[in-house]
């Protein structure tokens, strides 16, 4: 049964997270993913859920004691941000590097300094050669939708997953969405069972050992090659989702891209932004189009070659920096380009970095750059000049 | 190849032979020594067996040498001598 | 799609503002989205927040530069920032005010403006000067956005767990009386 309600985006992953009952989470506040562990907090203290919530005194120990529990066979989540996913870094890493299926949930926020707790995807883009899947969302109920996705996929690939939302702009804002009700929910995500967990007595192992030039290159090829699997077992998990909530899911979203000839690309909230300025340029007549970006790790080359060939230019959308390179969005949209026969031009646009607003005019004024051909290789959006003040 | 550098066979240390790290080795004197055992449980590699109450052998295959046993015998009754 | 821009001062209510006002619209049916715009949060500082009222799905995700309503929950901010900024002309300004001074009618120049005590509202029925409620209430009447009844719904649902049913009733009074008294 589907039930509609009007959520924030941390409101929409702490009502996935109870929905799921983890066995266990670890979190540490940091704005602006606090109002997820608050609103999951609450649903621990009315005994809501069965899960054990542990108290850490830092993101990198909140990691830690989710890596100790997922080994241990249970299911995990948490939730960070920025700074405390810069924090938890060492960890992240071991996490996937133990094929753990933790899921978390990152609430896009700017790294400092200098200081700043708004949105933009310096923390995940950071985090990008991890060995994590990235899911991104576009808005609250997407949040709520990629959580169930990701338990799934996680547990399917024994890889962990960061379900990614936009600082505020999503976190912080109530929208309409819709939501399965427990049970529905309770069947889809079943039950897990993991192959080898640190408390089976009948079946002792050992996890985290040392691993030298013996084994350790041999450890990182599977991992590399797990990801591979990580596209089709999406496409199988996303089938009976679909079937449930009568939407399609994709690991790219196509937006009037058939006929399209000019094409923006972007990830999270902004997406939004783009499709209600298509709407309004389609209405002008004009052949304009987006293509979405839900899955960023393992980032879909081959799909993003198949929806952009033939078109006429296309525009990139970055709201990180790669310092002394391009955006990384860009990056992997060029490289996904390069064998194809018909290539567009492809140009890049930094934007919105430490929430700097994003609107209509900006994204119009993307797409007159690529009609009229004016954009350059690489671009800025809503940003002053050296000599401006 | 189990995943994520998981060891899936339990008791598996029985593979390593530390022994051969060692440049020395104990040497256990039966008339000094009083049975009462502290060499055998502290032993890093449990290379030290008992056999009817009493210390019985010191196996070289694991011994990496590292002299604990002799440190902390009460009665000096081990000593570590060049292998 | 309606834009509204709530301005009030921190510990006003203004966020809470934004957020009942789309699930008072969202229980009539509508598609919604409430955000506020967060700067350094202290109590006093000038605070924003907006919603988005929709038939169809709302997709946009950005700020709202252009509003269609806008409620000024602290009139002496007038003298602090531009209210009317990005403000179409003839749009409603509902003012928290006793009346209309000769400076707010320069400052608010443009607006159709309408005015309600929502101060005086809140201190006669709460005992304290949070009117957003009220502020609320008057909203109801100057526009078709939603009813009292689909308000009194929202504020129950959103914020029956955390006040006394006393607190709740005494709100849903100054509710009532600022719908009444909004003046044009």
């Amino acid at each position: 049964m589907i039930k509609k309600k009007a959520m924030t985006g941390a409101e929409a992953a702490a009502e996935a997270m109870r929905q799921i009952n983890p066995e266990v989470v670890a979190a540490y506040p940091i704005t602006p993913q606090t109002p997820i562990m608050h609103k999951f907090s609450q649903f621990v203290a009315e005994g809501d859920v069965d899960t054990e919530y542990i108290n850490v005194e830092s993101e990198h120990s909140a990691m830690s004691a989710c890596v100790g529990a997922s080994a241990a066979g249970g299911r995990v989540m948490t939730a960070t941000s920025a700074n405390g996913l810069a924090l938890m870094f060492e960890i992240v890493y071991i996490a996937a590097s133990s094929r753990l299926p933790i899921v978390m949930n990152v609430v896009n926020r700017a790294l400092s300094g200098p200081i700043n707790i708004h949105c933009d995807h310096s923390d995940t883009m950071a985090c990008r050669d991890t060995s994590w899947i990235q899911l991104y969302s576009e808005n609250a109920e997407e949040v709520y939708e990629n959580n169930l996705i990701a338990l799934k996929l996680a547990e399917k690939v024994n890889l962990p997953v960061m379900v990614c939302q936009d600082g505020f702009i999503t976190s912080h804002a109530v929208e309409s969405m819709k939501v399965l009700d427990d049970k529905t929910v309770k069947d889809y995500i079943g039950v897990y069972k993991p192959k080898y967990y640190l408390l089976n007595i009948d079946k002792p192992i050992t996890s985290g050992p040392l691993d030298f030039f013996d084994y350790y290159f041999e450890h990182k090829r599977q991992q590399i090659e797990a990801m591979t699997k990580v596209i089709p077992e999406f496409h199988k998990i996303v089938k009976d989702l679909s079937k449930l909530l009568g939407k399609d899911y994709d690991v790219l979203e196509e937006y009037h891209l058939d006929d399209a000839e000019y094409v923006i690309i972007s990830l999270n909230s902004t997406a939004g932004t783009v499709k209600h300025t298509i709407d309004k340029l389609r209405k002008e007549g004009k052949k304009v189009g987006a293509l979405k970006i839900r899955m960023f790790r393992p980032f879909p080359l081959q799909e993003v070659a198949k929806w952009l060939t033939g078109k006429k230019s296309v525009a990139v959308l970055d709201r990180s920096a790669s310092f002394g390179s391009v955006g990384p969005v860009y990056h992997e949209i060029r490289s996904a380009l390069y064998e194809t026969e018909a290539k567009p031009k492809v140009v890049s646009y930094i934007y919105g970095l430490g929430g700097r607003d994003i609107n209509v005019e900006h994204i119009e004024k993307v797409f007159e750059e690529l009609e009229n051909g004016t954009a350059k290789a690489e671009n800025y959006l809503g940003v002053r000049d050296e000599n401006e003040r | 190849m189990p995943e994520g550098g998981l060891i899936v066979e339990a008791g598996n240390s029985i593979e390593f032979k530390t022994g051969a790290w060692a440049s020395v080795k104990p040497v256990h004197d039966k008339n000094k020594c009083v049975n009462c055992l502290k060499c055998h449980f502290i032993c890093p590699e449990g290379a030290i067996s008992v056999k009817d109450g009493k210390i019985d052998k010191f196996d070289l295959d694991f011994c990496k040498g590292c002299g604990v046993c002799a440190e902390e015998c009460p009665v000096k009754a081990i000593k570590m001598v060049k292998k | 799609m309606i834009e509204i821009k709530f301005i009030g001062r921190g510990g006003q209510g203004g966020k809470t503002a934004a957020y009942l006002a789309a699930e008072a619209a969202f229980a009539a049916g509508k598609q919604v989205q409430a955000f506020p715009e967060f700067g350094p949060e202290r109590e006093g500082a000038p605070v924003f927040a907006f919603t988005r009222i929709s038939d169809s799905s709302i997709k946009i995700h950005s700020g709202v530069t252009n509003p269609d309503i806008v409620i000024l929950i602290d009139e002496s901010l007038c003298d602090e920032l531009d209210v009317m900024a990005g403000v179409k002309k003839g749009s409603p300004v509902i003012v928290n005010a006793p009346k209309i001074s000769s400076k707010l009618k320069r400052k608010l120049k443009g607006a159709s403006i309408h005015y309600v005590d929502a101060t005086k509202i809140a201190l006669a029925h709460l005992g304290r000067n949070i009117p957003n409620l009220a502020m609320l209430g008057a909203l109801a009447t100057v526009s078709d956005l939603f009813s009292l009844d689909s308000l009194e719904k929202a504020f129950k649902k959103e914020l029956g767990h955390k006040l006394k049913p006393e607190v709740i009733n005494k709100n849903i009074l100054a509710m009532e009386e600022a719908a009444k008294q909004v003046k044009e």
